[in-house]
């Protein structure tokens, strides 16, 4: 790992704000308190990082000793070939990794400061701060409605809240209100996969989590559905942590303003910012992988 | 002709590729059969049923009447057959009020399904979401033996055990008690307490109960519940669960809010496999249930459903062509019907509720 980001941690924030990750407290909503920084101007503060983290499955490593500091109100981008463990970071960040019995973690990651895996983080509450949308769209066989509104409900805040309004933002925020305005009660598997896609982000969004987590999410797509997808990645940075795996480096370095490169073994061989890692990377594999001669 | 070109060649049939075909149409044919051998004996049950029925009601079969001349003449009318509340056909003064034991059909139906649904939707709910990989794959085949059950072992498990252990325990060692304790203080609301004590303190059960055959037939028809929902419910893709999770719901919630409704249509599905099978249960049920023919609530009274008096007139005593044994193919016929009433249901069913997630 050649140059990490130097940013300091703003550790009055991080104690507020990781309370709410334990058990007692799952229904807290301070979560715009966040500090705002721009994107291009300041520093922004880390929200993930991790120390020295392994992942296993059974026997089998699938991240190296990986060390990454991800700063906030940024894109992140993972790249890497197939197999290098970049969707398990992902998966490990939001501990969805946990649904997989065989898997194990050693070393710390953290949330605002907080290693998620400590003894005291419920994963749920930890889910309720970090959204995912996923790899092929999947909406729930539900109204595109009750699809927006199942975060808020499943998290009680649904009454707090008015749920109208909140699906009508979400959906706003995700590009899709004045397409599906007039068909809220339809099935959201009634619409294109595009179209699904934003579904389950402005699903991600409902809930206001800090961090959104994306497993490849333009995979499944075509060409054009893809482009409103990185469109509204680079609006929904403004409000959220977007870190996203992708295969694809063109969308890489398109849309994300750091990249790290995963190569196979588990291993994160360089992270920097996004331009440098496309222009002048320090490390010869990253250069071969991104030119193609590798991977 | 020598120097015309030869148009498509090798594309035109030979006698190697006629003979394959007709390899091809003899398998065909013979498929066909198969599949209307099945055809052929519902088509054939239903007609016999029918036309021995038409005797019970028409004093001669339909086939009779048609062919050899058999006048008509009113034997059993249907509004005796369908509103009478006494059925006893072969009986020195016969009455022919098949109510009884519809309802006796209907009592144990309804039991069993009140014993198998819940506790089946929830044991597939723990296999499918909560149970580990090691414990579903152990639980399961467990689950299945049970299905496998002969249902005359049922039926002896009825007499041995479920009757006099659990339906006495809960007349003699519950009710009664607790009927004496109202009977104390009667005095008190003579109108509400009075029969009450007085239904608990006669609680006694003798050899059947309607209560040992709800509680039989609810046990063996658990495993079809369990086993058609999980089925159900482990089809429903990982990728919602994912969703769900991610969105911070708790297993109780993906379990109730995501899996559950997706899998809704395999879900009653099951349950109209296992009411079918309460309907249509014999051994079990005639052991455990009697051969009594009552209207009655009162869940340890003895009582007879529609299969056990097919059973009871099927050991032989009645003569062919008398009204008793005709009686059996009316019985019949309309537990035909009523089953294939739940198989149009399940149908339906299917169809309102397609499984959505693609």
């Amino acid at each position: 790992m050649s140059s990490n980001t130097t940013n300091e941690r703003t550790t009055g924030e991080s104690t507020s704000e990781t309370e709410g990750l334990s058990d007692d407290t799952i229904i807290e909503t301070d979560i715009s308190v966040g500090p705002d920084s721009s994107r291009t101007t300041g520093r922004p503060n880390t929200i993930v990082s991790a120390d020295s983290l392994d992942v296993y499955y059974g026997d089998d490593r699938a991240l190296s000793d990986v060390t990454i500091e991800i700063p906030e109100h940024r894109v992140t981008a993972m790249i890497g070939p197939s197999g290098c463990g970049k969707s398990t970071f992902l998966r490990s960040i939001n501990r969805m990794n946990d649904r997989i019995p065989s898997a194990h973690v050693d070393g710390a990651l953290s949330f605002r400061g907080k290693n998620v895996y400590d003894e005291d983080v419920d994963p749920v509450a930890l889910r309720r701060k970090i959204g995912q949308v996923f790899q092929s769209p999947n909406p729930f066989p539900k109204s595109i409605y009750d699809n927006v509104a199942y975060g808020l409900r499943v998290q009680g805040k649904a009454d707090d809240v008015d749920l109208d309004d909140a699906v009508e933002r979400a959906l706003r925020g995700a590009a899709l209100w004045d397409e599906v305005k007039d068909q809220l009660d339809e099935s959201g598997l009634d619409l294109s996969g595009g179209q699904q896609q934003r579904l389950c982000i402005a699903r991600a969004i409902a809930t206001d989590p800090e961090v959104i987590l994306m497993d490849e999410p333009t995979s499944a797509l075509d060409p054009v559905a893809a482009s409103k997808i990185e469109d509204l990645i680079d609006e929904l940075v403004e409000k959220y942590t977007v870190i996203i795996v992708t295969h694809n480096m063109q969308q890489a370095a398109r849309i994300s303003d750091k990249t790290a490169v995963f190569l196979t073994g588990g291993e994160l061989v360089e992270f920097d910012d996004t331009a440098r890692i496309f222009e002048n990377p320090d490390d010869d594999r990253v250069e071969d992988y991104i030119t193609g001669k590798f991977g | 002709m020598s120097t015309e070109p030869q148009s498509g060649p090798g594309i035109s049939g030979d006698d190697s590729l006629e003979a394959a075909h007709e390899r091809n149409r003899r398998i065909r044919r013979l498929l066909f059969g198969c599949a209307a051998v099945t055809v052929v004996t519902t088509v054939a049950i239903f007609l016999v049923l029918f036309d021995n029925a038409a005797s019970y009601f028409f004093g001669a079969r339909i086939s009779e009447m048609l062919f050899a001349g058999e006048a008509v003449e009113r034997t059993v009318s249907f509004v005796e057959f369908f509103t009478g509340t006494r059925w006893a056909p072969a009986h020195a003064t016969p009455a022919h009020g098949v109510l009884p034991i519809v309802w006796g059909t209907l009592a144990i139906t309804i039991g069993a399904g009140l014993v198998s649904i819940p506790i089946g939707t929830a044991t597939a709910l723990y296999l499918s979401e909560y149970a580990s990989t090691g414990t579903r794959n152990k639980l399961k085949p467990i689950l299945e033996v049970l299905a496998g059950i002969p249902t005359i072992v049922y039926g002896y498990f009825a007499i041995s055990f479920v009757t006099p252990i659990l339906v006495d325990g809960i007349a003699t060692d519950i009710l009664n008690p607790i009927g004496s304790g109202l009977d104390s203080i009667s005095h008190l609301a003579p109108v509400l307490l009075e029969p009450v004590s007085a239904w608990m303190l006669g609680a006694s059960v003798g050899r059947y109960s309607m209560l040992a055959g709800i509680v039989v037939v609810g046990t063996m028809t658990i495993p079809m519940v369990s086993s058609i929902s999980e089925d159900a419910m482990q089809a429903v893709p990982d990728d919602l669960r994912n969703g769900a999770y991610a969105l911070g719901a708790t297993k109780y919630q993906v379990s109730t809010r995501i899996v559950l409704p997706a899998a809704v249509s395999g879900i009653f599905a099951s349950y109209i496999l296992a009411l079918s099978r309460a309907i249509g249960e014999t051994m079990a049920v005639t052991l455990a249930a009697g051969f009594n023919p009552t209207l009655t609530v009162n869940p340890f009274d003895e009582i007879m459903t529609m299969t056990a008096y097919l059973v009871s007139m099927a050991r032989g005593t009645s003569a062919v062509g008398t009204v008793e044994y005709q009686s059996l193919f009316a019985v019949g016929l309309l537990l035909f019907l009523l089953t294939l009433t739940m198989n149009l249901l399940n149908d339906r069913l299917k169809q309102r509720f397609q499984e959505e997630y693609r």
